[in-house]
């Protein structure tokens, strides 16, 4: 195995449970971290195809994973909002109760 | 340009009822005064049309054309000839006979007098025009004002019968209008002059016109006859299309009987005569002895109905069948024959159409006249059985009614005599056997007139009808006039006649089979 | 022309023109309206004289036409005319109008409609006369019609009286039947002459061009056309002349008052059809070249003539009112006349005629002194030895039964009857007509005497001489004479009786054979020449002996001994029941026509009501329900069928819509998942897609 295959198997392993942890979970704050742990799979995706692809000089991966740390933060601080707003409405974080949008 | 004479004049009750609607409602006796008033200036504006008329020419006068909806063929087209000139003349003599007749009108008499005014307006405008669209408008349009009339201020069966007057009027409209429909279609004209002048071989013509190859051309020609015939057969009525007639006769008030048998009947005679004789003469031709045995039903088997009647408002109903069963026999007499020969029997038959329609709209609008006061006095009944011995506390009223009631029958001396001696001796040279049949009816007339004299006004004094009180002043002098004319027309028709002569002559060419 | 034929005009419109002033008079205003009546007809009486001596002068008919209405570029025409039969007429309708007229001032002076009867005699007078000057036939319809009119006025004219407004309706109809005949020969005589004028310089319809074309032209049943004219024109004739089988209306007619009666059903209305045909005669007898013997037309009339006077005669013989007998003898007279004209011609036709006028008025207005004086009894059986009473009535009375019995020499009946009588004998075609005159006047005496033994010989059987009524319930006589004997007349209706018994006595002798003056002024002849036929004083001699024999049979069985009570019953009852009851409801024509006529007019009539209810409205109705059952249909198409299909597919689709919805749970995580598993789809299909 070479070395963008390991991190290649690394990051997948990081988004499926990310992706799991996003779909099952039901405190919506394990949902986040879900959710965190996804784009940082995506960061280290980056990051490899970065190093392991032809060598440049412009930092184009490096700065997509800068970028996406920043969004990250940034939409985690906002889906952190979001619970504790929720939370004084309802004063449950559990996904499961919160279907008032139900069709 | 010419005053627009025949426009002002239909224009004239238009305004009469917009007059009449304008006066408040409650005021009882203002309304009728008001539109007696204006019935009388609408008859003298129709007597300046008389004076007006040349009386020397059959032509079509105070034409007023002008251009209307191009694309469909339509013209504004107003004239008139003797014809038309004579069913004015006794619309606007008829009108204030009905209003004087619905002088004890309570509820809503302003609008009821507004009807009625409408009700001549549409007539006016019926026998003035000249284009298949315009005429049919009015044609349809009157029969709004009947039908509010009827039904509003009519006695307890009101309702059925107006709707039963109104639905069949309708269905014989109908089939007029498909017929002129396919009509247009195929000569891409709507004007019954020009209809008339295309001679006797546009309507075969009509099938190939259509495009409609696999039809005979004569049947077709005969459905549109059909349809034609219907339409005015139901307005008469010719009997077996008379049904709707004595319920809305008898449950309409008496002034609007008195209309409707006046002047409303006559629309059928005038489209018979303008429409369907000059237009389907070979039809009429080739459906001769069926119309005439039409014709002869119409006069004797309403002369036996009225016999059998016993309300007074029915007898005279079928009455009015009767009399004008005498012109329609006249009229498909008058498809008899082109020979030269039989010309003067020919111009004798319509003379005698023309005189009839005018003498029965004056004698009948009377007689309801009468039969009004005579339900107002006796509270509303109207059988023959409910009255007897009137002539004995009042015999001017039985004077009068009297001579109206022998004008019906008839008699020398009065309007209803020379009209059906005219008819008689022009129709018996041309259908011998049809008009010694119809003899039958001038027998049966005589009977049931006679009896109505009979069991109202002599015989024993009905102890309910103690109370009847004899013409008024008022109404003497209203009487005055309209039994006046009744000789005078009796005695000297050639001041109708006169003015009719030229066009009795120019009609009689016209019609070509 | 001499003014007279242009003013002849006048002789009817002097009447008309009172009747039409009385007409607006009130009520109260009698005299005045009696007066009217009386002067206008003493002026037409005047100018009748006048036109009499213009006539004298000039036998050819003198005419003056004008034109009445156009039609087309037709005229037509009416006019009047003077011959001597227009003449005659004129004469005889004034005169004994006028003495009617003044008969009338006594008879109804307590009736209360007194102005209106004066109104309607001027009337009557006015149409009258106005028949008689007519020159055209369809004016001569005209005022035919208005004396039609009138005479159904005066029936009626106590209306109250159910039976009087029946009896007018009964005259008014049963002569409009025969009018309807002489409405359809009036309008084929138009069609062929193409003038209804009879004198026209040649044109006319009675002149010698026009009746030469009608007298060849044949017709239905090989008649000429000249004679289905006449015969057509003979139907109007029977209805007013109350011929056999349009008679019934005469007898009825006597509810009327008396004057009435008399002047206008025995001397001139009736007489109207024997006029009418006196006046077409040029046309009845015309006939074609070949043919000799009398036309079709003329013979028709003979026969219904003979019929007519010999049923009038039999019917008279058992009748008990006074006026009955009277009535039903002038049905058998007006027969007489046209025997007289069918057999004779227009002279002896019109010489009966003008002295039955006299005589039957006399009669009448004698019956009516009588009925007066009796206070309003009418039946025979009733009365009794009047003579005692009444002499001056009796006495004029009698002299009028005589003339109508035809009394040998000296009475003007007798020359009239004699006359028909002849020429009866004389005729080609059969003798029977003047067999049956001959019984008829047998007859006619016989009943005559009858009614005078009974009503004026004997003894008074008037009940407690008091006011019975037995037929007139409203006679005003009832109500204004209280009980006492029966009493003469005053002079105001005496008078006019002696009068007229003059003229019953003088008037014959215009017309013996010796001197036949009223039959040449006729004819037209200027000379009277004495008549030298053969059989002349044979038939005078047999007449003689008919009318003395019937007199004495008269006499034989009612006079010898006078009758004891009212209730006794006629020898002749007693004799013959069965037959007596048969004559005296003369035939039972009365109620067959009822059984048969008048009920099937009913039936008709209500058979074309029920026709009217059930067939003609019953179609429409049928029509009607066949539309309602269309819009049933339709309704229930509507609602059932469109609205079911429409609502079930909306409600299926709504199910689906709600299905759909429950894919929104509202759970975010749920969606993911649905991501997630499309993305993975959308991997596996891309990769299988590409690598097929």
């Amino acid at each position: 195995m070479t070395g963008l295959q390991a991190y290649l198997l690394l990051s997948s392993l990081l988004f499926a449970i990310g992706l799991a942890g996003a779909l099952t979970r039901r405190n919506a704050i394990l949902v986040l971290i879900g959710i965190e742990l996804m784009l940082n799979a995506a960061n280290i995706n980056f990051i490899a195809f970065w190093h392991y692809g032809p060598a440049t000089t412009y930092i184009t991966g490096v700065m997509f994973a800068i970028f996406s740390i920043s969004v990250a933060a940034a939409e985690a601080a906002v889906g952190l909002a979001i619970i504790v707003a929720a939370y004084r409405h309802s004063h449950t974080i559990d996904l499961d109760s919160m279907n008032s949008l139900k069709g | 340009m010419t005053f627009p004479a025949l426009t002002a004049l239909t224009l004239l009750p238009v305004a009469a009822a917009a007059v009449l609607l304008l006066l408040p409602q409650s005021s009882s006796k203002l309304p009728r005064v008001i539109a007696a008033a204006l019935s009388l200036l609408i008859l003298a504006c129709t007597l300046l049309l008389w004076v007006r008329f040349d009386h020397t020419s059959g032509a079509l006068q105070f034409q007023e054309r002008h251009a209307w909806i191009p694309a469909l063929h339509v013209e504004y087209r107003l004239a008139i000839d003797g014809l038309g000139l004579i069913m004015l003349l006794l619309t606007a003599i008829v009108v204030p006979i009905g209003i004087a007749a619905s002088w004890r009108t309570k509820k809503r008499s302003s609008l009821y007098f507004a009807l009625v005014f409408l009700l001549q307006a549409c007539m006016f405008g019926t026998f003035t025009a000249l284009n298949f669209f315009h005429w049919f408008i009015f044609w349809e349009l009157s029969l709004i004002p009947a039908f509010f009339l009827i039904r509003l201020w009519g006695g307890k069966l009101a309702g059925p019968a107006a709707t039963q007057f109104l639905v069949y009027t309708m269905v014989g409209s109908v089939t007029m209008l498909l017929s002129f429909l396919a009509i247009y279609l195929a000569t891409g004209t709507f004007d019954f002059i020009e209809l008339a002048g295309r001679g006797d071989s546009f309507l075969p013509g009509v099938a190939a016109n259509l495009g409609w190859q696999h039809v005979n051309p004569q049947h077709l020609a005969l459905v549109l006859f059909a349809g034609v015939f219907l339409g005015f057969a139901v307005k008469v009525p010719l009997i077996p299309f008379h049904t709707w007639l004595p319920a809305a006769y008898s449950e309409a008030p008496s002034g609007v009987t008195a209309i409707l048998t006046g002047a409303m009947s006559k629309m059928g005679v005038y489209g018979f005569l303008r429409i369907l004789l000059p237009i389907f003469a070979p039809q009429i031709h080739k459906l001769q002895t069926p119309l005439l045995w039409i014709s002869i039903a119409t006069i004797v088997l309403s002369a036996f109905a009225a016999l059998a009647q016993k309300d007074l408002k029915r007898i005279f109903a079928y009455s009015s069948i009767n009399h004008l069963g005498y012109c329609l026999l006249a009229a498909f007499a008058l498809v008899r024959t082109s020979d030269a020969a039989l010309l003067p029997e020919q111009y004798a038959a319509f003379s005698g159409i023309l005189l009839q329609v005018l003498s029965h709209a004056i004698t009948a609008a009377t007689i309801f006249w009468f039969i009004s006061l005579l339900e107002n006095r006796s509270a509303g009944t109207r059988l023959l059985t409910d009255f007897g011995g009137l002539r004995r506390i009042a015999p001017v009223f039985a004077g009068l009614m009297g001579i109206a009631l022998f004008s019906s029958l008839g008699l020398p001396g009065l309007n209803g005599f020379p009209g059906e001696f005219l008819i008689f001796k022009g129709t018996f040279p041309l259908v011998p056997w049809a008009a010694s049949i119809s003899v039958l009816g001038l027998l049966i007339t005589a009977v049931f007139i006679l009896g109505v004299i009979q069991k109202v006004f002599t015989g024993p004094l009905q102890p309910e009808r103690a109370v009847f009180p004899d013409l008024t002043s008022g109404e003497r002098v209203s009487f005055a006039p309209v039994v006046a004319l009744m000789f005078v027309l009796g005695l000297y028709p050639q001041l109708v006649l006169g003015a009719l002569n030229s066009t009795v002559i120019s009609y009689v060419h016209q019609l070509r089979f | 022309m001499t003014w007279i034929v242009r003013y002849v005009c006048l002789i009817p419109a002097l009447p008309m023109l009172a009747a039409g002033i009385s007409a607006l008079l009130p009520q109260r205003s009698r005299k005045p309206a009696a007066g009217l009546a009386i002067v206008s007809m003493a002026a037409s009486f005047a100018l009748a004289l006048c036109a009499f001596a213009a006539a004298l002068s000039n036998p050819s008919p003198q005419v003056f036409n004008f034109s009445w209405l156009q039609f087309g570029d037709q005229t037509l025409a009416l006019g009047w005319l003077l011959d001597p039969l227009t003449a005659v007429m004129l004469v005889m309708v004034t005169f004994v109008g006028l003495l009617i007229f003044i008969y009338s001032t006594g008879y109804m002076e307590h009736d209360e409609n007194f102005t209106r009867f004066f109104c309607f005699l001027a009337l009557f007078a006015g149409g009258m006369l106005g028949v008689i000057i007519a020159n055209s036939l369809l004016l001569l319809f005209m005022c035919w019609e208005i004396v039609g009119l009138t005479s159904y006025l005066l029936i009626g004219f106590w209306y109250q009286n159910p039976r009087a407004a029946a009896a007018a309706k009964k005259a008014f109809i049963t002569t409009r039947i025969g009018d309807l005949g002489f409405l359809i020969g009036m309008v084929w005589l138009y069609a062929q002459a193409h003038t209804l004028l009879f004198y026209d310089s040649g044109r006319g319809a009675l002149e010698a061009g026009a009746v030469s074309h009608l007298a060849v032209t044949t017709t239905i049943y090989g008649l000429t056309l000249s004679s289905a004219i006449g015969l057509l024109i003979f139907c109007g004739a029977m209805g007013k002349s109350g011929q056999v089988p349009l008679h019934v209306w005469l007898p009825d007619a006597m509810e009327g008052p008396t004057p009435v009666s008399a002047l206008i059903h025995a001397a001139t209305m009736v007489a109207a059809g024997v006029f009418l045909i006196a006046r077409i005669y040029p046309l009845m007898s015309a006939h074609g070249v070949e043919v000799v013997t009398p036309t079709i037309a003329l013979q028709v009339v003979t026969w219904v003539g003979a019929i007519t006077a010999l049923f009038g005669a039999t019917v008279a013989v058992a009748q008990w009112d006074i006026k009955r007998i009277l009535a039903y003898s002038t049905v058998s007279q007006l027969g007489y006349m046209m025997i007289g004209l069918g057999v004779g011609g227009p002279a002896v036709g019109m010489f009966h005629l003008i002295t039955h006028a006299f005589f039957k008025a006399l009669l009448f207005l004698g019956a009516g002194s009588v009925i007066h004086g009796c206070s309003g009894e009418q039946d025979i059986r009733r009365m009794g030895g009047l003579r005692k009473y009444m002499p001056l009535t009796f006495l004029t009375y009698g002299i009028g039964m005589l003339a109508l019995s035809g009394f040998p020499l000296v009475v003007s009946g007798f020359w009239s009857k004699d006359a028909i009588l002849y020429s009866a004998h004389h005729w080609s075609v059969s003798q029977l007509p003047f067999y049956i005159a001959s019984l008829g006047a047998l007859l006619t005496a016989f009943y005559m005497t009858r009614q005078v033994c009974y009503v004026f010989f004997g003894t008074l059987r008037l009940p407690g001489h008091g006011p019975v009524s037995h037929s007139e319930p409203d006679s005003e006589d009832t109500r204004h004479h209280g009980a006492g004997h029966p009493h003469e007349s005053p002079a105001v209706m005496t008078a006019p009786l002696a009068i007229l018994a003059f003229f019953a006595f003088a008037l014959g002798f215009l017309g013996t054979p010796l001197w036949p003056w009223f039959q040449s002024f006729l004819n037209g002849d200027h000379s009277v020449a004495a008549e030298h036929e053969p059989g002349l004083v044979a038939t005078m001699a047999a007449s003689s002996v008919i009318a003395l024999l019937g007199i004495f049979l008269g006499w034989l069985l009612y006079g010898r001994q006078s009758i004891a009570t009212c209730e006794a019953p006629d020898v002749l009852e007693r004799a013959q029941p069965q037959t007596f009851r048969v004559l005296h409801q003369a035939y039972f024509i009365d109620a067959i026509y009822d059984a048969t006529f008048v009920r099937l007019t009913r039936w008709t009539a209500k058979l074309a009501d029920l026709l009217d209810r059930f067939l003609f409205h019953g179609i429409v109705q049928a029509i009607s329900f066949g539309v309602l059952g269309l819009a049933w249909v339709d309704s229930f198409v509507d609602n059932y069928v469109v609205n079911f299909g429409f609502d079930s597919s909306w409600r299926s689709i709504s199910m689906g819509g709600r299905a759909m919805a429950a894919l929104q749970g509202g759970r975010v995580q749920a969606y993911l998942r649905y991501i997630g598993l499309a993305l993975v789809a959308l991997v596996l299909y891309l990769l299988w897609g590409v690598a097929r």
